[in-house]
């Protein structure tokens, strides 16, 4: 059965007000387009975790969607600081909750594997531990020694970019993985954005490829250029330039809500987002193609 | 060789990558630390290993990078794999010669802040952006290198939150924990470099030339020591001023600073 359908219909269906929401995307593959649908449609107290918050987070945070946030590190990747979501921590307007980048990682996987916790090595840094409840010790069975442990995270809903799915979910990636394949596992309902939406038979000419089955998957949504300003690898390059800017426009929470309300309120969806940017900027990102050598998989 | 002048930025870059040694494997960061890898792997370094945090393996970028994952580190790299694999199987399991930290401050015994500047945890007066990678790199590289300019707020005699481990109190201190990484072993800065002495507390080991041991003082904020012997570091070569300059970053995007 197809479960293709429009980003609209999607996180109308499975991001509910008060929902743990997991966009992934280690500056790779971040699905703005999904983010700004869920600020058009008004969700509200939502608990939002990523490793690197990146503007889609700081896009939702002004924008008024969130509750709290789950990260390991708020900055502006390349840029410098992550002007709202700093200035919501400094003033005590938004929770928050914070791991390294392994510590992160560490919770999807235990949540994407049925486990409770995760256990890691110690770093010898006592200050996060000591600062988050959620960092535990635990006494390794076998030698006595300490373990440092993180619980599972099971977000409500994962949404996950990709080059290409077909209409059963069944989903294919390449360049940075990030934490796709965890955040798809741990999540409760995993919506799948695609550039392209092909057919199983190109699937399962490259089973290798695929990340994320589409039995885990509830929704599949065409959204090409989903990942602008972050990219798409082979599609569209990343927008250092729009990464940059916003460092200016969220400066001032005046030119944020312009913003917000130009390019997420004042067009209908990713589409009409990406032919705003113009042909230059279109221009700007296109990369030219190289491809890899193909595989022999035998005819069996 | 007077006349040559030269950027801090691109100074405390020419020393870093002079630390780094042929075959090496590092896990390389943005901006600096990238820039220091790519010119080793360009002069006496050409077996380096560069990991990039993002899980890209080998990497050979063709432009410069301007993010941790930039996709120019994925083409032509030798492998990719995901964020728990890079962590767990190459940091965790000790599969990194080196690695490489910043942070807003740096104490007395290497210990490295980059998440709060004042008040409490729970009530900070300036939040940064946190530890990211850093906490693992600092804890499990077998070697850690730090580039920062030398600045008195950037070297208080203690941090405000230990977000990555140098020393603790003292070498002993961290060797407790049972962390598998030897600490930092360099701090390069644009007036020279400080290392760890047998306490783990960071001592000046070397002056760039034309820098002083007055400057280093006035912007340290602990009485910074001497190892018995200051070394003046070689200035930069043309050839290294060359390569960062017009092939490494000829825009000048990490390199003009001051």
């Amino acid at each position: 059965m197809s479960k293709i359908c429009s980003l609209a219909e999607a996180i109308s269906s499975y991001v509910h007000d008060g929902d743990t929401v997991f966009c992934a995307g280690f500056t790779h593959l971040i699905p703005f387009a999904a983010g700004h649908e869920i600020i058009r449609q008004g969700k509200k107290n939502l608990t939002l975790a990523r490793a690197t918050p990146d503007l889609i987070y700081d896009q939702m945070v002004a924008a008024g969607c969130a509750k709290k946030l789950i990260f390991s590190y708020i900055g502006n990747p390349g840029v410098g600081s992550l002007r709202i979501v700093r200035e919501e921590l400094e003033a005590g307007r938004l929770e928050w909750e914070e791991y390294s980048h392994f510590g992160m990682i560490s919770r999807l996987q235990a949540g994407a594997a049925g486990l409770p916790f995760m256990p890691m090595n110690q770093t010898a840094a006592p200050d996060l531990e000591r600062s988050n409840p959620n960092i535990r010790r635990v006494k390794d069975p076998y030698t006595g020694q300490d373990v440092v442990t993180v619980p599972a995270l099971n977000p409500d809903v994962g949404i996950i970019h990709v080059q290409r799915a077909d209409e059963h979910g069944n989903a294919q990636v390449w360049g940075i993985l990030g934490e796709q394949k965890e955040a798809a596992f741990a999540s409760r309902d995993v919506i799948i954005t695609a550039e392209e939406i092909v057919s199983e038979d190109v699937i399962r000419s490259d089973p290798n490829r695929t990340l994320i089955p589409g039995l885990i998957v509830k929704a599949v949504c065409q959204v090409p250029h989903c990942a602008h300003p972050s990219y798409t690898q082979g599609y569209y390059d990343r927008d250092n330039v729009f990464y940059l800017n916003w460092d200016k426009i969220s400066e001032d929470r005046a030119t944020v809500n312009a913003w917000l309300d130009e390019w997420v309120h004042g067009v209908q969806g990713a589409e009409e987002y990406w032919q705003k940017l113009g042909s230059e900027t279109h221009a700007r990102l296109a990369v030219k193609p190289r491809y890899a050598a193909p595989v022999n998989y035998g005819d069996y | 060789m007077s006349d040559l002048t030269y950027t801090a930025s691109e100074l405390m870059c020419i020393n870093a990558a002079r630390l780094l040694r042929d075959g090496d494997v590092v896990f390389v960061g943005v901006g600096l630390p990238n820039l220091a890898c790519n010119l080793a792997r360009r002069t006496h370094a050409p077996n380096l290993q560069l990991i990039y945090e993002a899980g890209v393996i080998g990497a050979r970028p063709s432009r410069l990078p301007l993010s941790i994952g930039d996709p120019t580190l994925v083409t032509g790299a030798v492998s990719v794999c995901g964020m728990f694999d890079i962590f767990s199987q190459y940091l965790q399991r000790g599969n990194i010669d080196v690695g490489f930290l910043g942070g807003a401050q740096i104490d007395r015994f290497g210990n490295i802040n980059a998440t709060i500047i004042g008040g409490d945890y729970q009530h900070p007066k300036v939040r940064l952006p946190g530890s990211g990678g850093s906490q693992e790199i600092a804890g499990w590289a077998n070697r850690c290198y730090i580039i920062t300019p030398h600045q008195k707020r950037r070297f208080p005699e203690k941090v405000d939150f230990i977000t990555s481990a140098g020393f603790l109190n003292g070498r002993a201190q961290r060797e407790l924990t049972g962390a598998r990484g030897g600490g930092p072993l360099v701090v390069v800065t644009n007036l020279g470099l400080l290392e760890p002495d047998a306490n783990g507390e960071l001592v000046l080991s070397a002056l760039h030339p034309g820098c002083t041991l007055e400057q280093v003082r006035e912007n340290t904020g602990w009485q910074v020591r001497t190892s018995g012997q200051v070394s003046t570091t070689e200035p930069p070569l043309p050839s290294e001023l060359q390569l960062l300059r017009e092939e490494l970053d000829p825009g000048g995007i990490y390199l003009k600073g001051s």
